[in-house]
């Protein structure tokens, strides 16, 4: 079954837009979310298929509105309540 | 425990709270959360890419080998591929009559360790969805000519592959130096979008 995040081949999204000398991040909160996920990935909390798994379970209308990083926030958060990332080590 | 799974607020708002309630619980801290970040930018650079891509150019030899079993090509250059995860690289050489472009339609992967860190471009939904269904169109939005008659090859990475283009060794560059060749590659050329 296809999911939203499956949209090779569709229509209608518009131009590149394509920026000259492109931060590797365009908000202070992005490095951060990249930070915390390579610090979670590596302690073990989640793993790289889980993360994957819950950007592409989120609801299309909501996939679609998110930008990149707002999409691996969702998903960090979403797996560390699902999985008691907090619970574990927070008693 | 705290809650962290805030469906509102500004994403800067849901990130502090996030890293409060996960040094809280001992996961990270300030300067763990820094270094996580610093060392990826400083290991991610498409200079590294353009080394292996002037490798190849310079040495027949290694070009062989980099299209046969590209992670252990790069081995020999002493870089490492693993960033998430490891990955199989396969690389995919331009040459005269065939271009190739690389595309994540289902996300954003990518050479990371070679190419440095992807553009939003390469993200975007814009590029995902019609790079597989019209590459010229997105090789034009780049300002990216191919002579007639040039069949594109489209690479759709996954959680497994990730691609890189091996540019063609453009001409008049026969006495160049290894490393005024490797200068000579960008990014883009790495990922088709562009010729080098």
């Amino acid at each position: 079954m296809s999911k939203i995040h499956d949209i090779g081949g569709l229509h209608g999204f518009g131009e590149l837009a394509i920026e000259s000398d492109e931060p590797p991040f365009h908000h202070e909160w992005e490095a951060r979310v990249f930070g915390i996920n390579r610090i979670l990935l590596g302690a073990g909390c989640y793993t790289l298929d889980e993360f994957r798994d819950a950007i592409e379970r989120m609801p299309p209308a909501h996939y679609l509105a998110a930008s990149y990083y707002e999409r691996w926030l969702h998903a960090i958060e979403t797996l560390v309540a699902a999985k008691g990332v907090l619970d574990v080590r927070g008693g | 425990m705290s809650h962290v799974h805030a469906t509102s607020g500004s994403a800067a708002n849901r990130v502090k709270s996030l890293v409060a309630a996960l040094e809280g619980a001992g996961l990270l801290t300030e300067q763990r959360l820094d270094d996580a970040v610093a060392s990826f930018l400083g290991r991610a650079q498409p200079a590294t890419g353009a080394r292996v891509v002037a490798r190849a150019w310079v040495e027949a030899g290694f070009r062989g080998r980099l299209l046969d079993d590209a992670n252990a090509a790069v081995a020999e250059l002493g870089i490492d591929l693993t960033h998430w995860a490891p990955v199989k690289l396969r690389a995919v050489a331009n040459e005269p009559g065939r271009h190739n472009l690389i595309v994540c339609t289902l996300c954003s992967c990518y050479p990371l360790a070679l190419l440095g860190p992807s553009p939003a471009w390469y993200k975007s939904e814009a590029y995902r969805s019609r790079a597989v269904r019209d590459p010229r169109s997105i090789l034009a939005e780049f300002g990216t000519q191919l002579a007639p008659g040039v069949e594109i090859t489209v690479w759709d990475s996954t959680a497994e592959v990730r691609y890189l283009v091996l540019p063609e060794r453009p001409a008049g560059t026969a006495g160049a130096r290894e490393d005024e060749l490797a200068a000579l590659v960008t990014r883009d050329g790495l990922i088709g979008t562009a010729l080098v």
